[in-house]
């Protein structure tokens, strides 16, 4: 039996961080992990599909090279290579953090980790103790819909796990769901050749954005010949052996769609079973999620929450930073409290789609008063340039006080323009301060300036 | 890396100090918090104290020496550690006034040209700011909402990073403003727990107000004056002080005054009052500046909510901030924030004069000598002991009518001294 300050159960982005700034603080730390340092985000999540959208964003460009005077003559493209790429970049990202364990005087315990109460941790036959604290971040998975009979069966039911190891690609392919995951595999596939059809319960796709971003994604993924269905509920799913048929009604019509296989993008389920949250009274919330109050404590003293297992925004920087509070509060420091209503949401398909706080939508709903400003990458000099002219910035406005409500990007580079707008959300500029920074020219950022102005009323380049 | 010891604003309005006396010398040990030097201020004589911890390695200035703000005055660091020699003369801005040895602050003539070390930046203005009690951080946001609410930044509690005043802050500080002040009614709601109440300048307000600084400088004075019957206050003031006997801390004339104000601004809030340029700032409490001549000046301590102490409080607190007034050892906070002043000249047998504002105050009375004089009583001539008050009055904040009835008080109070007890 080993004692330490902090056992963390989970090696994810949540939890490796809040390790690193354990250890920073001087606290004797442990982490648990059954599989790879980095979790799902660095093995199978954020950082392989990035790697597999670039090789998508390669081909597509390759396809249009020949306006910008360079031939590549017939572009081919193999699945197989580019995820073989994208392991071992993955690979590298995990040997980073075991790197920054060792770095950090962390100690990683192998193995599956169960609590037990007065704040110990069984893995395999050893306990380890914590004194001061134990932290769940043990994270999610992908959920199949089984009372529709798609049950994932790693074959023509896939999971994004399954999908970023393929060698060979399905000639066509349903994904259903159409949150960030759902249309960054489908820009994936497209690019690659596969026939991909992108189906949507809610109304519109990425329906957590703003519906102007929904738009636009939908128009330039039809563009490229994505078959986009949404308001749609699949009724049944007929699962064969090298083929599954969807009965989708949408729109008030039935109709059928046939594929190789189907991915499943709609939601993630926590990993609370068999980690002994029962034994040690914790409780959980209505929807699933492990109950923690404002410093993220449990119900029960001494055991803390992080990252998906604490509840959304499932993603990897709001776990990694309820990481670092939680270290911090254990350390006996006042960190600054979260402000969820800042965390930035990327979605990193072409264009990508990156937003900051409210919707245009949440601004109806909340009855607010507010001006939309909106410039559009059409009219911008670097975009033209590029010929990465979809897209645009548009932000929400108070028109009282002048405070940023929202922004929203959907544009190339929209994950890095972003921050500029939750930098200013976090330290409370309004959109003047925005507009009175100087922007470099020629640049895309100089759309978030036009954006901001034409809030005020006063756009220049338009 | 020695650290370097920079002449501090210590009161809001300094800009230069004179550094009085090193009270640590090259070679002492300091640790953070301990005093290093007398810095003689605009206002009183307040301590330099260390920033840092180690040796005091070097002192820049010598003493009697006038600095700016900002200014290096001495390093600290390791023992042995090297110091750049360079430092009070690196602000651009203004090198080191010396008054009594001018020679001792010139550089001296630069000899032949020698390659520099890196030149140190010039950097000591924004660390004066920083000093600047009066600054308040706060996010453009919550500027601009406080703005709007009338919320005043400096009473409200930061919650954000280093104290930062956020959003949420103001907004916290607007519904209690808003809790607070009752049913817009009356141009002046009673007193009710906010220590004041921002009024907007009304336009015919803000008409009167630049004409009349047009005629009559920056404040536009005008002076009322009334002569009020101290025969019964000289009674009350001898039966209570041959009540305090032989226990000492006796009542002056002084005291029964800036009581008997106090108690009247309770009641005529109207002159209880700031001019602030774009509105007028109404208090609800009442701080009393009291002018006390000091060797080459004057200087107004000021007794705090003094409509709810006692004579015999306000008797004690007065000696005590005159006495260290006189030498200099003034904190700022207790000479600024009055709400109303009194000047007394009694003493010197002057019978009237008048009191000039102290800004952003809306006006002052001014305290002539106390004499018998011959009065008519009905058919009889009697002799009482009369005082001539006039009061100064901002015609921006206090039309004279509002001045005459808080007079009227005034003098029905020191007329009555039983009144007070009311």
């Amino acid at each position: 039996m080993a004692t330490f300050d902090v056992i963390i159960l989970g090696g994810g982005p949540a939890g490796y961080v809040c390790a690193i700034r354990a250890a920073q603080l001087g606290l004797s730390t442990a982490v648990i992990e059954q599989d790879k340092l980095g979790g799902v985000c660095v093995n199978i999540g954020c950082i392989p599909t990035k790697a597999l959208l670039h090789s998508a964003y390669i081909a597509n460009l390759l396809k249009e090279s020949k306006d910008f005077g360079v031939e590549a003559g017939d572009v081919k493209t193999d699945y197989g290579v580019a995820m073989k790429r994208s392991r071992r970049v993955s690979d590298q990202n995990s040997k980073g953090v075991e790197f920054l364990m060792k770095k950090n005087k962390i100690t990683v315990v192998r193995g599956t980790g169960v609590l037990q109460p007065g704040k110990k941790v069984k893995v395999g036959s050893d306990v380890h103790e914590a004194k001061k604290a134990v932290v769940i971040a043990t994270g999610s998975r992908v959920k199949g819909i089984p009372q529709i009979g798609l049950e994932i069966n790693k074959t023509t039911v896939i999971s994004s796990d399954e999908a970023l190891l393929m060698e060979k690609i399905p000639a066509t392919l349903a994904i259903i769901g159409a949150g960030a995951v759902g249309m960054e595999f489908a820009d994936i596939f497209n690019a690659f050749g596969v026939k991909v059809t992108l189906i949507e319960a809610l109304p519109r796709i990425l329906p957590l954005e703003d519906a102007e971003a929904s738009d636009t994604l939908s128009k330039s993924y039809r563009k490229r010949g994505i078959e986009v269905i949404a308001g749609a509920k699949v009724t049944k799913a007929n699962v064969a052996k090298d083929k599954v048929t969807l009965d989708v009604e949408a729109g008030g019509e039935k109709k059928q769609v046939a594929a190789a296989a189907v991915l499943m993008a709609a939601g993630r389920a926590v990993n609370i079973e068999n980690v002994g949250l029962k034994e040690c009274g914790i409780q959980l919330t209505e929807r699933g999620f492990i109950k923690v109050d404002k410093n993220l404590q449990t119900s029960t003293a001494g055991y803390y929450a992080i990252g998906d297992v604490a509840g959304p925004p499932m993603l990897a920087h709001k776990g990694s930073r309820e990481g670092v509070v939680v270290a911090e509060l254990v350390a006996g420091q006042k960190p600054h409290p979260i402000k969820y209503d800042n965390v930035p949401s990327v979605t990193y398909c072409h264009p990508e789609v990156a937003s900051i706080g409210l919707t245009e939508e949440q601004c109806k709903e909340k009855k607010l008063d507010y001006v939309a400003g909106k410039f559009p990458f059409s009219a911008n000099g670097r975009a033209r340039g590029t010929g990465e002219t979809e897209g645009f910035v548009k932000i929400l406005r108070d028109k009282k006080y002048g405070e940023i409500l929202g922004a929203h990007i959907v544009g190339a580079d929209a994950s890095e323009m972003i921050h500029e707008l939750t930098v200013a959300r976090e330290n409370e500029y309004t959109v003047e301060e925005i507009e009175l920074a100087i922007h470099a020219h020629p640049t895309m950022s100089e759309a978030v300036a036009q954006a901001a102005l034409d809030s005020l009323g006063r756009v220049v380049d338009m | 890396m020695a650290t370097k010891v920079h002449m501090e604003a210590l009161s809001p309005t300094m800009e230069e100090g004179r550094l009085v006396k090193w009270t640590k010398h090259e070679g002492d040990p300091v640790k953070s918090g301990d005093t290093l030097a007398e810095v003689e201020t605009d206002k009183a004589v307040m301590e330099l104290v260390a920033r840092a911890d180690g040796q005091l390695l070097k002192v820049m200035v010598p003493e009697g020496t006038t600095v700016p703000v900002g200014n290096v005055v001495a390093w600290i660091g390791k023992a042995g550690e090297k110091v750049d020699g360079a430092g009070s003369q690196e602000s651009g801005a203004g090198a080191a006034k010396s008054a009594p040895a001018a020679a001792v602050s010139k550089p001296a003539p630069a000899p032949t040209p020698v390659p520099k070390p890196a030149p140190t930046p010039a950097v000591p203005a924004p660390v004066a700011a920083q000093a600047d009690a009066t600054r308040v951080k706060a996010s453009p946001l919550a500027r601009r909402i406080a703005k709007e609410s009338g919320v005043d930044l400096k009473l409200v509690q930061g919650s954000g990073p280093g104290g930062r005043v956020i959003k949420r802050d103001v907004e916290a500080g607007a519904t209690q403003t808003q809790a607070a002040a009752p049913a817009p009614s009356s141009r002046l709601p009673a007193p009710s727990g906010v220590p004041y109440e921002d009024v907007p300048l009304t336009q015919i307000r803000k008409t009167i107000a630049k004409r009349l600084a047009t005629s009559l400088g920056p404040i536009p004075h005008f002076f009322l004056t009334t002569e009020i019957d101290m025969e019964r206050a000289a009674e009350a003031r001898e039966a209570l002080n041959k009540q305090l006997g032989e226990e000492g801390g006796k009542i002056s004339f002084n005291d029964i005054i800036i009581k008997a104000v106090a108690l009247a601004l309770v009641q005529h809030r109207a002159c209880n009052a700031w001019f602030q340029d774009d509105h007028i700032r109404y208090w609800n409490e009442v701080h009393i500046g009291m002018a006390v001549a000091i060797e080459d000046g004057l200087i107004t301590p000021v007794i705090r909510n003094a409509d709810l102490k006692s004579l015999r409080e306000i008797g004690a607190e007065s000696r005590e901030l005159a006495g260290r007034a006189r030498n200099r050892r003034l904190k700022p906070e207790e000479y600024t924030g009055a709400t109303f002043s009194v000047s007394n000249l009694g003493m010197f047998d002057i019978d009237q004069f008048t009191a000039v504002i102290n800004p952003p105050e809306a006006g002052i009375v001014a305290i002539g000598s106390i004499v018998a004089k011959a009065i008519p009583d009905g058919e009889r001539v009697v002799v009482r002991r009369r005082l001539r008050l006039t009061m100064s009055c901002d015609h921006r904040v206090i039309d004279g009518a509002t001045g005459a009835v808080f007079l009227k008080t005034l003098k029905q109070m020191l007329e009555n001294p039983l009144a007070m007890l009311l």
